[in-house]
């Protein structure tokens, strides 16, 4: 028999594994041509690279074979199987977190009943990561790198898991496919039409979730960590090759992730309305990928226009500002969940 | 019978040696870290030496000479016109500006003065050559706190004012425009329009520097009460220029001292800020940018006509004779100690440059700020480190 059963499990898991492999890749290298190439250069009145196929568009290819092909150094200090693991257990953070956000009906990797809860646990694994890599390097900006990313992790880690509180208490579930449902089933004041994105209901908690995503990510105006101009590149200076290539697509991806999960959770995630079954399949991932590009364009709108932040101001702001208006946002919430 | 084995002992004992080996290794107490020579914050090769106890700084010291090009051995044996070329590497940023002194104290010796309109295009030119400095500087300050995006506006509008340049001196960077006695030739056809045009230009991007700079909170933050010096020290240290200003004491050579060049024939106003941190540097350099266009404006305007260049002989020998010229450069008061022997070349030359004046401050001024800070107050004591190493 020439027939392949495709639902086997086999097949299915080695779908999604490959769904997730290529998922990364390509949405960092989205990210890194439209927002870092395209967007910035045109904001700073310049072209950005216009060489490499049409606009461009093959530039960040050619970056990624360039850093295929560059040597990979290890310092002669250095902690070789620490330095050598780090990029790796930042870049399996990334990839854990695209397991549980919703593409599509049936377009979920593995649908937890947790699934909030798994990726923002995961989103933080990628600390242990950047410690790794500040504390085996032997350099000192990268030791100092190192330890600001931990700090500033944890701190707006917090923040991060408050604003989606109020999120999950409206929706019942910490299921992010739920949580989608939830938002198209919903109703503004009876005018169910465009069901009821929780960015309209839990405003205060998306303001809180995308800064607080702009630190875990560490842009401007939260990348100390990577501060270039006092750090030279925080715990990334002494990688080269396909080693600082994953810390690269870390970020990106990772970027790409957040972006992901904020439009799932507060934009209303792959939900198109009047459009249900075998059909969302097909439009529930572009929709998602246009949500997605909308966030990813707040996030580096702000990263290319601010200054940053100092250390301390930084957390200043997310345990005297952040973190007690979230706390009052589940509040009013939990409130106002009983009362309606 | 003894609870305690010899193997228990000397276990313990090993584990209390590990753990002194660890608190040698760790170095709890403080931490030496090298920024520069090659640090992207240094834009050059400044290297400096700081002992830091956490991120806070117990003391700093620079480290200049890595550039040293020995500039003032080097105008020993260049004879005058050739002085000039090399004079005008000394700030690169706003080279024109390093001629003019040079060339006043040459003039003063020999007792010749160039005509009125080289005067006022020599003073145009120091201007455009201060707003190409410093609006690098505007943009520079941004990318130190981390906005990258001021620079390449500061880049583009600065093209603008480096095209006047070229087109009226053949060199965009370095001019070598002005002469003993003159300036090397007249302004081309059209030019005084168009720089009018890019005064306007300029105008511009200060007002759009406000608002996307000056008027932010974090960037207020982070420079507001960061670095203060109070006129006291910076008198003490003599600081010159901006950062002289920005401690609140009203000196500016433009105004007070007695200069052949235009600057008494324009109305214009010398900027101060009480304050003496860093914003206020910034501050005070952004409102010099604008009363630099103001007076270029002005300036051509009221052009003279005229020749520009006095009778002077075609062998340049400058008699024999001391002279000190002193200019308010981009940077702050750049002097030349000129003295001649009656040859070709001068006998010796001291230069005074501002960026080594100011940059001794930062034992003092380092001292107690965090890392962050360190490089918001190297960007806004504003060196080049030619400037510095010469």
């Amino acid at each position: 028999m020439l027939a392949v059963d495709f639902t086997t499990y086999g097949w299915v898991t080695a779908l999604k594994v490959g769904v997730v492999l290529g998922v990364i890749p390509i949405g960092s290298l989205i990210f890194v041509y439209v927002f870092l190439f395209k967007m910035m250069s045109h904001m700073q009145s310049r072209l950005g690279p216009m060489e490499a196929g049409p606009h461009g568009m093959l530039q960040p290819v050619v970056e990624a074979i360039k850093f295929l092909q560059k040597e990979d150094i290890f310092p002669a200090r250095a902690d070789r199987l620490v330095f050598g693991l780090a990029p790796f257990v930042v870049i399996v953070s990334t990839f854990l977190l695209y397991l549980v956000i919703p593409a599509g009906p049936s377009l979920i990797v593995e649908d937890l009943d947790t699934g909030i809860f798994f990726a923002l646990a995961v989103s933080s694994l990628s600390v242990i990561g950047v410690l790794m890599a500040g504390w085996a390097s032997a350099n000192k900006f990268a030791l100092i790198g190192g330890l600001r990313a931990a700090g500033q992790l944890i701190a707006y880690e917090l923040p991060l898991i408050l604003a989606v509180i109020g999120v999950v208490i409206q929706a019942g579930s910490l299921s992010l496919q739920d949580i989608v449902y939830a938002q198209a089933g919903g109703e503004i004041f009876g005018f169910g039409a465009i069901g009821n994105p929780f960015v309209l209901t839990q405003i205060v908690g998306f303001v809180i979730f995308l800064m607080a995503a702009q630190a875990e990510l560490a842009q401007t105006p939260f990348d100390m960590p990577v501060a270039e101009s006092e750090l030279v590149a925080g715990y990334m200076t002494e990688y080269s090759g396909f080693r600082f290539l994953f810390f690269f697509i870390g970020e990106f991806g990772t970027a790409f992730a957040f972006a992901g999960i904020a439009a799932t959770l507060f934009l209303g995630g792959w939900y198109v309305p009047g459009i249900e079954g075998g059909l969302a399949d097909v439009v529930g991932p572009l929709a998602l990928g246009g949500k997605v590009m909308f966030i990813g364009f707040l996030i580096f709108w702000i990263r290319f226009t601010y200054p940053r932040f100092r250390e301390d101001q930084l957390q200043r702001i997310a345990w005297k500002v952040l973190i007690p208006i979230s706390l009052l946002n589940i509040v009013v919430t939990g409130v106002l969940k009983v009362v309606f | 019978m003894s609870v305690t084995t010899d193997w228990q002992k000397s276990a313990y004992i090993s584990s209390q040696a590990a753990d002194a080996r660890v608190n040698v290794e760790l170095e709890t107490e403080g931490m030496t870290l090298n920024i520069g020579p090659q640090h992207p914050a240094t834009h050059g090769t400044l290297r400096i030496v700081v002992r830091l106890d956490g991120e806070q700084v117990v003391w700093a010291d620079p480290v200049p000479g890595y550039m040293h090009r020995g500039h003032e051995k080097l105008c020993e044996v260049r004879k005058y016109p050739q002085v000039n070329t090399l004079v005008n590497r000394i700030d690169w940023l706003g080279s024109f500006a390093n001629e003019v002194p040079f060339i006043l104290a040459a003039e003063q010796l020999m007792g010749i003065e160039a005509p009125p309109r080289a005067q006022y295009i020599r003073t145009i030119f120091f201007e455009m050559s201060r707003i190409a400095n410093i609006a690098l500087f505007l943009g520079d300050m941004g990318v130190q706190l981390g906005a990258i995006t001021p620079v390449f506006y500061a880049f583009r509008d600065r093209e603008h004012v480096l095209n006047l340049i070229e087109s009226a001196t053949g060199g965009r960077f370095h001019p070598n425009y002005d002469r003993v006695g003159g300036l090397k030739e007249d302004l081309p056809k059209g030019w005084i329009d168009e720089a009018k045009d890019v005064m306007n230009r300029v105008r511009r991007f200060c007002d759009e520097l406000e608002q996307l700079l000056v008027g932010n909170e974090i960037f207020q933050k982070r420079t507001r009460g960061i670095g203060v010096i109070t006129p006291a020290v910076a008198l003490d240290y003599g600081l010159s220029g901006a950062n002289l200003r920005a401690s609140g004491v009203d000196w500016d050579l433009r105004r007070d001292s007695e200069s052949p060049l235009a600057w008494k024939h324009a109305d214009w106003k010398v900027w101060t800020h009480p304050d003496g941190d860093s914003f206020a540097r910034y501050w005070v350099r952004l409102q010099e940018t604008r009363e630099a266009a103001i007076i270029i404006d002005q300036l051509l305007d009221s052009l003279p006509a005229g020749p520009i260049m006095a009778k002077v002989p075609v062998k340049i020998k400058v008699p024999e004779g001391e002279a000190y010229v002193e200019t308010e450069n981009p940077l702050g008061a750049m002097g030349f100690y000129l003295v001649s022997k009656g040859d070709l070349s001068p006998f010796r030359v001291k230069i005074r440059t501002p960026s080594f004046n100011n940059i001794s401050i930062c034992p003092w001024l380092l001292k107690g700020v965090f890392v962050p800070d360190i490089i918001t107050i190297l960007a806004s004591l504003y060196f080049i480190l030619g400037d510095i190493d010469r």
